[in-house]
């Protein structure tokens, strides 16, 4: 139920980002400040996520496959391969280092 | 003979469908990712309806696969939802939607649609380049989200099949475009995975990735010492 709960939250707050952009004037959000804050939080997340999603298990760091997979990702980003195929290259390389160790 | 407006209102269109099926059918990646994490099937596909921003749907089911409250999950999800607000700024000018369009446009506003839509040259090729883009995006990532939700459920253990790399393989691909122009973003990156890695033993399951986001002021701090 609070899993229910947690989406219908996310669900508002995510609709409600997209809304208020493209309603309210613009002289209110559009400020240098605010602008390098919005652009800098989503990097801050994005590679905490990526970060801890790659090295922790529960609340212990681990090198296992799982870095092997973001390894493949990384070269895939840097041969500029679309989005699709970086999840897959990823995804095949962490399924083949746990099938061979 | 066709005219040079109906060819280049051709080639948005095309150009639209292009990024519109490739991001779309990664909904996949994400209902199997989802159901990996421990939500069913329809709490998957809830997620891909309503919330509608890959990014935060990854980072929401991150949070569930941790173990960590749901709750907490959300705050970090609606964080990274923040700068769809901005993309929305910057279309509404481009755009002139009437009100009531207006309301089910919004759900449309993704880094995707926004991208494709900000390279066209007039309102009229930017209508056409939001709406194909975003609804072939909704259409695609709500289709394939179902169907990956269901492969992951009949697959078993997804983990055994790496599925668990989806979300911060999607994290990467994602980061890495923000990291061109200045120093500051990727100063902020490296600090933040620091921040995360480094309080990961400490900090229940979820809070890590908040007290990530203290690399924000850090780092614009010390650009202000330096400057």
């Amino acid at each position: 139920m609070t899993t229910w709960l947690a989406i219908a939250v996310l669900a508002a707050g995510a609709y409600g980002w997209k809304v208020l952009g493209l309603s309210i004037p613009s002289r209110i959000l559009d400020r240098p400040a605010v602008r390098t804050t919005t652009a800098l939080v989503p990097v801050a997340l994005l590679a905490a996520l990526t970060a801890t999603q790659t090295m922790a298990t529960g609340t212990h760091l681990t090198v296992d496959a799982r870095l092997a997979g973001l390894t493949a990702a990384a070269v895939a980003l840097i041969l500029r391969a679309p989005f699709l195929v970086v999840l897959l290259a990823a995804v095949a390389t962490t399924a083949a280092v746990r099938l061979i160790f | 003979m066709v005219s040079t407006e109906v060819r280049a209102r051709g080639a948005v269109v095309r150009d639209s469908l292009s990024v519109g099926v490739a991001v779309g059918v990664s909904g996949v990646a994400f209902g199997g990712t989802a159901v990996a994490a421990g939500l069913t099937v329809a709490q998957a596909c809830a997620l891909s309806l309503l919330a509608f921003t890959g990014a935060s749907q990854f980072a929401f089911v991150a949070a569930i696969a941790a173990g960590g409250n749901p709750l907490l999950g959300t705050i970090g999800a609606i964080m990274l939802g923040a700068r769809n607000s901005l993309y929305g700024l910057r279309l509404a000018p481009l755009l002139a939607l009437r009100p009531a369009v207006k309301v089910a446009a919004a759900q449309l506003v993704i880094d995707e649609s926004t991208a494709v839509t900000l390279a066209q040259p007039d309102r009229e090729s930017r209508r056409i380049a939001f709406t194909t883009t975003g609804v072939t995006i909704f259409v695609l990532w709500n289709a394939t989200t179902l169907a990956g939700a269901l492969g992951a459920t009949a697959l078993g253990d997804p983990s055994r099949f790496g599925l668990d790399v989806a979300g911060p393989a999607a994290f990467l691909a994602l980061l890495v475009p923000q990291l061109r122009g200045s120093r500051t973003p990727a100063a902020v990156a490296i600090l933040s995975a620091a921040i995360a890695l480094g309080t990961t033993p400490l900090l229940p399951a979820g809070v890590p990735i908040l007290a990530a986001v203290a690399a924000v002021p850090l780092a614009l701090l010390a650009r202000r010492r330096s400057a």
